[in-house]
C-alpha cells in the first residue's frame, strides 16, 4: 500500500516532467512558426498598432501610477538609510540605479505580464474556444499569422517603452519624494545621479532586459492561449498559467542577464 | 465533390468507417444522422483540418490526401464552411466580419468593399445591423451573417454545420430558405449537416444517412418519406425506439441493480 | 473603437516612451554629460590607482576636462598606465601635475589635473609626467599609528 503510493508520486514526477518538456518543445516550434509566419502582419501594421494599442496604451495607467509610487517609496526608503551615512545627496543615483537597472524592467514586466498577458491569453483561448480559429483556418486565412502573430509583436513593442516610462515615472517619484518633499539638494540630486548612471552599461541594459522580458511574457501569452482547452476551464486554466510562467520567467531571466550584464 | 470508402478514428475509435458519397455541382444535398453519428467529423475532412486514415476524397477535382498547407489554403478560397454557432469574430463589427475575407484575400478598394459586404448583408436580410457587434446580434442573426460571411467570395463549396441547432421556427426557416436560395443563386455544390429532418426534407435535393461512421440509407426527399426501411423511419419519425436503441449499450438492467 | 482613434492612442504611446527613454539617457544618464567635443588622449603613470574606474571623470578647477578611457598595468615599470580622453577645448601645459582624488569622504574617485607654468601644451598621446597616486586609507591608518607608536617609545626614554 505504502510502496504504491510512493511509485505513484514518483510517476506523477515522471509524467510531469515529460509532460513540461514536450510542451516546452511544441512551444518553441510555435514560436519559429509564429516567426516564421510574421511577414505578413508586419506589412500590414495596423493589425499591430491595434495590439499595441490593447496591450500598451491600455497598460498605460498602471504601469505609470506603479511607476511613480514605486519611485516614490525609493525615495523614503533611500533617504532614511543614506542620511545615516551622511550621503544623501547619492539619493538620485541610488533611486536611478535601482530603477533603470532591476525595478523597472522586472516590475514592468510583472505588471505587463499581469495585465497585458492574461489578456492575450484570453482573448485567443476564447476566440479558439468559440471556433473561430478553426472558421479563420477554413477561411484559407492562418490564425496564427492573423491573430497570434500581431499580439506577440504588440507586445514585443509596448513592454521595453512601458518599461522605460515606469523608470522615468519612478525618477520623478524619487525626485518629488526627495527634493520637493524632504528637501534634500536637487543640483546634487541630479549631478549624482548623471555621474553614476552610465547610458552602456545601465540604460542600454536596462532597455535590453526589458525587451527580452517583452519577448518572453508575449510568447508565453500567445502560446498558452493557442494551446489553451477550448473550454471555460481550459481558458481560465491557461489564463493563470500564462501569469504564472512568465513572472517566474521574468524572474529567472532577471538573475541571467544581471549575471552577465553586471559582473565585474 | 465525391468520397469513396473514407476512413477515419481519433486514436482506437473509430469515426467514420468505409463512407462513401457524391456532391453533383449545383446540387444541395444533407447528411443526416444521430448525434455521434461522424457527421461534424466528415465535414471537417472535407474541409482538411482532419487527414483521412484511408479512402478518397477529392474536392472540386482535387484529391485531398497527402495535400500541402499552401494548396490546400489555396483549396480553401473556393470553400465555405458555416459553423454551428456562426464562429462570428467577436472583436469586429458585424460589417468588418463580412469584409474580412476581401481584406484578407483580395486588393480590392475599400470602396468596393463596402458596396460588396452590404449587398451580402442585404441577401441576408441584415443590411441594418452592419454597424454593430456580434454580441449584440441574436442566435439568429449571427448565423445568417455568418452566412453573408460565408458567401463573401462566393464560394463553389458551400458546407453548413448543423445551421438550425438552437433556432425557433421563424429564424430556422429563414436560414433554410436562404441556404435554398443561395445555393441556387451562387450554382454552388451545397453540404448540410442536420439531425432537423422535416426542414432538410423541405429543402434539399438529396439525403444521405450516416450511423456509425456509415451511410445506411440515401435517395431524395421523396424516396426516403415513402422508404420503408425501420432505420429511415426511425429517425424521420422521430422515434424513440427501434434500430437505434433507446438503451446505450450496457450490462444488463438487473445484473447492475442486483450484482455487486 | 475606431481605427484613427487607435492611431492617435498609440502614436501618443509610443512618442511617450521614446521621450522616457531620452530622459532616462540625458538626464538620468551621462549620455548628455559625457558629450566630449573631438576628444584627444593623453594618459599617466601612477604608483597606485587605489580604486579608480573607467569612465571615471577627469577635472581640473572642479570642472570635468575628460574620461578615464583605460586602465592597464605598465609590465616594465609596475606602475598603472591610464588613459583619458580629454575634451578638444581644453589643452594643459606639459608639466601639469595628474592626482587621484575622492570625492567626500566616501564618494567616488577621480583624476585631478593641476596645470604648471610651462608655456607649451601636451600634444595628444602624450604622458604626464608629474603624478600623485591615490591616498589609500589603510597606509594612511598605518602610517599614523607607526609614527604615534615610535613618537610613544622615545617619549618612554
Amino acid at each position: 500500500m505504502m510502496l504504491e503510493g510512493i511509485t505513484a508520486v514518483f510517476g506523477g514526477i515522471g509524467r510531469g516532467v515529460v509532460d513540461a518538456v514536450w510542451r516546452l518543445g511544441f512551444a518553441a516550434r510555435f514560436l519559429g512558426m509564429l516567426l516564421w509566419l510574421s511577414g505578413s502582419c508586419l506589412r500590414r501594421f495596423n493589425l499591430v498598432m491595434r495590439e499595441i494599442y490593447f496591450s500598451g496604451v491600455l497598460s498605460l495607467i498602471i504601469i505609470l501610477v506603479s511607476g511613480l509610487f514605486v519611485g516614490m517609496v525609493l525615495g523614503i526608503q533611500g533617504y532614511e538609510i543614506l542620511v545615516r551615512y551622511g550621503s544623501e545627496s547619492a539619493l538620485g543615483a541610488m533611486v536611478a540605479l535601482s530603477l533603470v537597472r532591476e525595478l523597472g524592467p522586472v516590475l514592468a514586466g510583472l505588471l505587463f505580464a499581469s495585465r497585458a498577458g492574461s489578456a492575450i491569453t484570453a482573448e485567443i483561448g476564447l476566440m479558439k474556444a468559440t471556433e473561430q480559429l478553426d472558421a479563420m483556418d477554413m477561411m484559407a486565412v492562418d490564425p496564427i499569422a492573423r491573430v497570434v502573430a500581431p499580439r506577440f509583436w504588440g507586445g514585443v513593442i509596448s513592454m521595453p517603452l512601458l518599461a522605460a516610462m515606469f523608470s522615468a515615472l519612478g525618477v520623478l517619484g524619487g525626485y518629488i519624494v526627495g527634493v520637493v518633499m524632504i528637501g534634500t539638494d536637487p543640483g546634487s540630486f541630479w549631478s549624482q545621479m548623471q555621474a553614476n548612471v552610465d547610458f552602456r552599461q545601465d540604460i542600454v541594459n536596462g532597455v535590453i532586459k526589458s525587451a527580452v522580458f517583452g519577448l518572453a511574457v508575449s510568447w508565453v501569452a500567445v502560446f498558452e492561449g493557442y494551446d489553451a482547452e477550448p473550454t471555460a476551464e481550459g481558458v481560465s486554466r491557461a489564463t493563470t498559467r500564462t501569469v504564472v510562467i512568465s513572472s517566474l520567467a521574468i524572474l529567472g531571466l532577471d538573475f541571467i542577464l544581471t549575471s552577465l550584464m553586471f559582473r565585474g | 465533390m465525391r468520397l469513396r470508402d473514407l476512413c477515419f478514428s481519433y486514436g482506437d475509435r473509430e469515426v467514420l468507417r468505409g463512407v462513401s458519397l457524391d456532391v453533383p455541382r449545383g446540387k444541395l444535398v444533407a447528411i443526416m444522422g444521430g448525434s455521434g453519428s461522424g457527421k461534424t467529423t466528415l465535414m471537417r475532412l472535407i474541409g482538411g483540418q482532419l487527414q483521412a486514415q484511408s479512402g478518397e476524397l477529392t474536392v472540386c477535382g482535387r484529391n485531398l490526401h497527402g495535400i500541402g498547407r499552401e494548396e490546400l489554403y489555396t483549396l480553401r478560397r473556393r470553400m465555405s464552411l458555416l459553423f454551428q454557432f456562426g464562429a462570428l469574430f467577436t472583436d469586429m463589427s458585424v460589417f468588418d466580419n463580412v469584409a474580412f475575407l476581401m481584406r484578407e484575400h483580395t486588393d480590392l478598394p475599400e470602396s468596393i468593399i463596402r458596396d460588396l459586404v452590404l449587398m451580402k448583408l442585404q441577401a441576408v436580410g441584415l443590411r441594418g445591423t452592419a454597424a454593430m457587434m456580434p454580441k449584440q446580434l441574436s442566435g439568429g442573426m449571427a448565423r445568417r451573417v455568418a452566412l453573408a460571411r460565408a458567401i463573401a467570395l462566393d464560394p463553389q463549396l458551400m458546407m453548413y454545420d448543423e445551421p438550425f441547432t438552437g433556432l425557433d421556427p421563424i429564424s430556422l426557416g429563414v436560414i433554410g430558405q436562404l441556404i435554398r436560395r443561395l445555393n441556387d443563386a451562387l450554382g454552388a455544390s451545397s453540404i448540410v449537416v442536420t439531425h432537423d429532418v422535416q426542414e432538410s426534407l423541405e429543402l434539399v435535393d438529396y439525403i444521405y444517412f450516416l450511423s456509425e461512421g456509415k451511410v445506411v440509407a440515401q435517395g431524395t426527399p421523396e424516396e426516403i418519406r415513402a422508404s420503408k426501411d425501420p432505420w429511415v423511419h426511425q429517425f424521420v419519425w422521430g422515434e424513440s425506439d427501434g434500430p437505434v436503441p433507446f438503451h446505450y449499450p450496457a450490462v444488463p438492467y438487473e445484473e447492475a441493480l442486483l450484482g455487486d | 473603437m475606431r481605427r484613427a482613434t487607435i492611431d492617435i492612442w498609440v502614436g501618443i504611446f509610443v512618442v511617450a516612451g521614446l521621450v522616457a527613454l531620452l530622459f532616462l539617457s540625458v538626464r538620468v544618464g551621462n549620455l548628455g554629460a559625457s558629450k566630449l567635443q573631438n576628444p584627444y588622449e593623453l594618459s599617466a603613470l601612477f604608483d597606485n590607482i587605489g580604486g579608480l574606474k573607467v569612465r571615471a571623470p577627469v577635472k581640473s578647477a572642479g570642472v570635468v576636462v575628460g574620461r578615464v578611457e583605460a586602465i592597464t598595468l605598465d609590465s616594465a615599470t609596475y606602475q598603472a598606465k591610464v588613459t583619458f580622453r580629454m575634451d578638444d577645448r581644453f589643452h594643459f601645459s606639459r608639466d601639469t601635475f595628474a592626482t587621484i582624488n575622492t570625492a567626500g569622504l566616501l564618494g567616488e574617485q577621480y583624476v585631478g589635473l593641476e596645470p604648471g607654468g610651462d608655456p607649451d601644451d601636451l600634444k595628444p598621446g602624450e604622458t604626464i609626467k608629474k603624478t600623485q597616486s591615490a591616498i589609500v586609507l589603510e597606509k594612511l591608518i598605518s602610517q599614523f599609528m607607526f609614527s604615534s607608536a615610535e613618537k610613544g617609545s622615545s617619549s618612554n626614554k
